[in-house]
């Protein structure tokens, strides 16, 4: 089963250490302004969020781009694109609904999270437990219990 | 790498902005950010200027580690001749905006001159203009930051700014980024009104690269690692804040109250972390509504605040309604503690004000305990403040001062000038709790004696981040010493200057050093830059920085008589606590300290030292 980045703004404080590791791994400086997972800072810095592609299994930049430039690694689930293939025509950045693939005016082509073949870097660099790198279908289940503890009124949950 | 080898030069009075090369030569000797921007300071300007000068100049700059994965890495400072003190001026500041500088290739800006009219700096990468800011002239930080935001069209672009009290003088105005982060002290501030600039905004998308990338993250992930187990560093700090020391220092005695008067406040415990957390009765919130990070940081202790919307200080106020920058420990104390005001909204907002007119709340909340230590004794009146009744513990005094000092109005003006001078002028030059005109800072070195001796000797005036021996004499970091003792505190002093000088040049934070020290910290720099960093020449770079300091401050006309505490520390006995009975005994310090330093025994490094140095 492929593993799915999860998100967690709660956790997030803004410090931007994933932006630099994500960047290092895609231009080998570390540059935020290149990194394919964004945080971004609301009220002041009380509130952070994360952001990036979440793989979509029907990945609409995937469907739309016409160049077959996006392919799916099957080894990590993730939506890779081929630089070499890649035309910059930004359809794909029209099409995706989370704004998660962008593009770069330095290379010429669109850039978004390929999951650093199975070990993402930005979950690695993560200082807080923001972001977690999990089976995909786990996903969610740990807010659900955070929620259940708190509906509970109870201090720790039982298994 | 990881300097990027370049400066930018910013001649205001001709409105030119040229690049240079680094000069290499001085970054492997002062390694970047305080030394590496003093060292220019020193070698390109005359120590005895006039601070307000256009002959004065001031200087931003990153360091090596600045804006890399290192954790805290930041970090930024501001070096310039220092109003306040007439000293070496160095503030340090976090937040984004030296992280930004960095990634549009620049490790430092050096501005020079004075402009005719107000301008800011905007920057992209390696575009930089000067551009008129007569319509922001008269505006706050807040103001100026969401224009500047505004106008560029872009939400990433990084803002450092001056406010009100940056325009008008205040001697401890500070330089504000990212809304409320600062290079508080000294008053670099003014400097920066004084030239007529009023903004640096910049947008970085070039990016820091390192010497060896493996080693970087190697040796970054060990010293994240260290910072997540340590106590203080993974736990106090992210979950507390620096607020987390009020009921501590309270308790060891070293709480400075009233102006000096006392060593431990009763209301101490309304102001502190506990206080920032607990739920308020009036809207079911409390104070405290999350912690934050500056960039790269992993500890995040910085707090994000709400004031009570029905307290008096903001009620028809929106501005001050929303979540901003919230208490630290020293912001808390030294506009609580110091003037007796246990409200912890009202020092909240206070701090707020400091951040959107960019004061250093350290200077102005002493100085308004002096003020009211002058009004205690007869030698103000009404008749002086406007009308008000400057009682220690009077919150409604204490707002009102400090909103006037902020808008530079009536005896908001003397504030501004800061408490020596203010006392001074009154006939209380002995009320002052300053050194080398610089007040003092949280920490009362009657109850923690090194203190003392890291307040008379630091390069800036008085300062609790030069030689933080607190870590050693009241936390036990990185071993426990006896507060109220003498012995061993010349070489503790010494050995917490260097090691900071050295941390203060490197680009991050100075709280690593709860956890790391420099066996954690030199490795990253060797992986950053080129050359072999160990920690000797580490810890070496530091001890030439201090020194560097000390001769520029000698050159401008300081002695070893200035290396002293006001007056009520050495004679004024603490009446409660731990420390019940002591004085700060600095004469058993001082001739001790000077010799570990290589100095004469009136304060001047000698011959050999200096040699020894490479000065």
């Amino acid at each position: 089963m492929h593993k799915a980045l999860v998100m967690e703004a709660d956790a997030c404080t803004g410090c931007h250490q994933c932006e630099m590791m994500c960047s290092y791994g895609k231009v080998g400086a570390f540059n935020p302004s290149k990194s394919v997972i964004d945080i971004t800072i609301f009220d002041g810095g009380a509130v952070n969020v994360p952001s990036t592609c979440t793989q979509c299994e029907g990945a609409w930049c995937m469907v739309v781009c016409p160049v077959e430039a996006i392919t799916v690694n099957s080894s990590t689930g993730a939506k890779e694109v081929s630089a070499e293939v890649c035309v910059g025509c930004k359809v794909c950045t029209i099409a995706c609904p989370f704004g998660a693939i962008n593009y770069d005016v330095d290379s010429g082509v669109v850039t978004k999270c390929d999951l650093c073949g199975g070990e993402p870097m930005c979950v690695e660099a993560c200082p807080t437990t923001a972001l977690s790198f999990v089976a995909e279908d786990s996903t969610g289940y740990d807010k659900m219990r955070r929620n259940a503890i708190l509906a509970a009124g109870i201090e720790e949950g039982i298994a | 790498m990881s300097w990027t080898g370049k400066i930018l030069r910013i001649d205001l009075s001709a409105g030119t902005c040229t690049s240079e090369p680094l000069n290499m030569q001085w970054a492997n000797d002062y390694m970047g950010q305080r030394g590496l921007a003093t060292k220019y300071l020193v070698e390109e300007t005359d120590p005895t200027v006039d601070p307000f000068s256009p002959d004065n100049k001031m200087i931003f700059a990153t360091g090596p580690l600045t804006g890399t994965i290192a954790p805290t890495s930041g970090r930024w400072s501001v070096v310039c001749k220092g109003p306040l003190t007439g000293a070496i001026a160095c503030s340090n500041s976090g937040g984004f905006f030296g992280a930004e500088l960095k990634n549009a290739g620049w490790d430092m800006v050096i501005f020079e001159g004075k402009s005719a009219s107000p301008v800011y700096l905007d920057m992209t990468n390696d575009q930089a203009e000067l551009k008129d800011a007569s319509d922001l002239w008269g505006k706050s930080v807040w103001e100026t930051e969401t224009a500047l935001r505004e106008r560029r069209g872009d939400p990433d672009v990084r803002v450092a700014s001056i406010g009100l009290a940056g325009e008008s003088g205040v001697l401890y105005a500070a330089v504000v980024n990212d809304m409320d982060r600062a290079a508080g002290r000294s008053g670099v501030g003014a400097v920066m009104g004084s030239k007529n600039l009023k903004a640096v905004v910049v947008r970085g998308t070039v990016g820091v690269k390192v010497n060896d990338p493996m080693a970087m993250m190697k040796t970054s992930n060990a010293a994240k690692e260290i910072l997540a187990e340590n106590a203080v560093t993974g736990e106090g700090l992210p979950t507390h804040g620096t607020q987390i020391l009020m009921n501590v220092i309270n308790e060891v005695g070293a709480l400075p109250t009233r102006n000096g008067q006392d060593v431990q406040f009763d209301g101490a415990h309304d102001i502190g972390a506990e206080a920032m957390a607990e739920v308020r009765e009036s809207d079911g919130q409390s104070n405290l509504v999350s912690n934050h990070a500056c960039f790269g940081c992993p500890i995040s202790c910085a707090r994000r605040s709400k004031i009570d919307p029905t307290h008096f200080t903001v009620k028809d106020k929106p501005q001050y309604q929303g979540v901003s920058g919230g208490l630290e420990y020293e912001a808390a104390w030294a506009l609580g503690a110091a003037n007796g005001v246990n409200d912890l909204e009202a020092l909240t907002y206070a701090n707020f004000v400091c951040n959107e007119q960019g004061m250093d709340p350290i200077s102005l909340g002493v100085t308004i305990g002096a003020a009211m230590d002058l009004y205690h004794a007869g030698a103000i009146s009404q008749e002086d403040t406007g009308g008000v009744a400057l009682e220690f513990g009077s919150t409604e005094a204490f707002v009102a001062m400090v909103e006037a000092t902020a808008r530079g109005e009536g005896f908001g003006k003397e504030l501004g000038q800061g408490s020596r001078r203010l006392c001074e002028k009154y006939g209380h030059p002995d009320f002052s709790m300053t050194v080398k005109s610089q007040e003092i800072a949280a920490y009362d070195p009657r109850g923690i004696q090194g203190m003392g001796l890291a307040y008379a000797t630091s390069n800036r005036g008085a300062c609790h981040l030069r030689g933080y021996t607190v870590a050693s004499e009241v936390l036990g970091i990185p071993e426990k010493t006896d507060p109220l003792a003498t012995e061993g505190k010349a070489g503790l002093v010494k050995a917490f200057q260097d090691a900071t000088a050295a941390v203060d040049s490197s680009g991050t934070c100075v709280f690593t050093t709860f956890a790391l020290s420099g066996e954690d910290i030199a490795p990253m720099v060797d992986a950053a830059c080129e050359g072999d960093w160990s920690v000797e020449r580490f810890v070496e770079v530091g001890e030439r920085i201090w020194n560097m300091e000390r001769q520029y401050n000698i050159a401008a006309g300081f002695t070893g008589a200035d290396d002293t505490l006001p007056e009520r520390l050495l004679k004024d006995a603490a009446k409660t606590g731990p420390a019940e009975g002591s004085v700060n005994r600095l004469n058993e310090m001082l001739p001790e300290y000077y010799e570990s330093r290589g100095w004469s025994a009136s304060g001047e490094p000698t011959a050999e030292t200096l040699g020894r140095l490479g000065l």
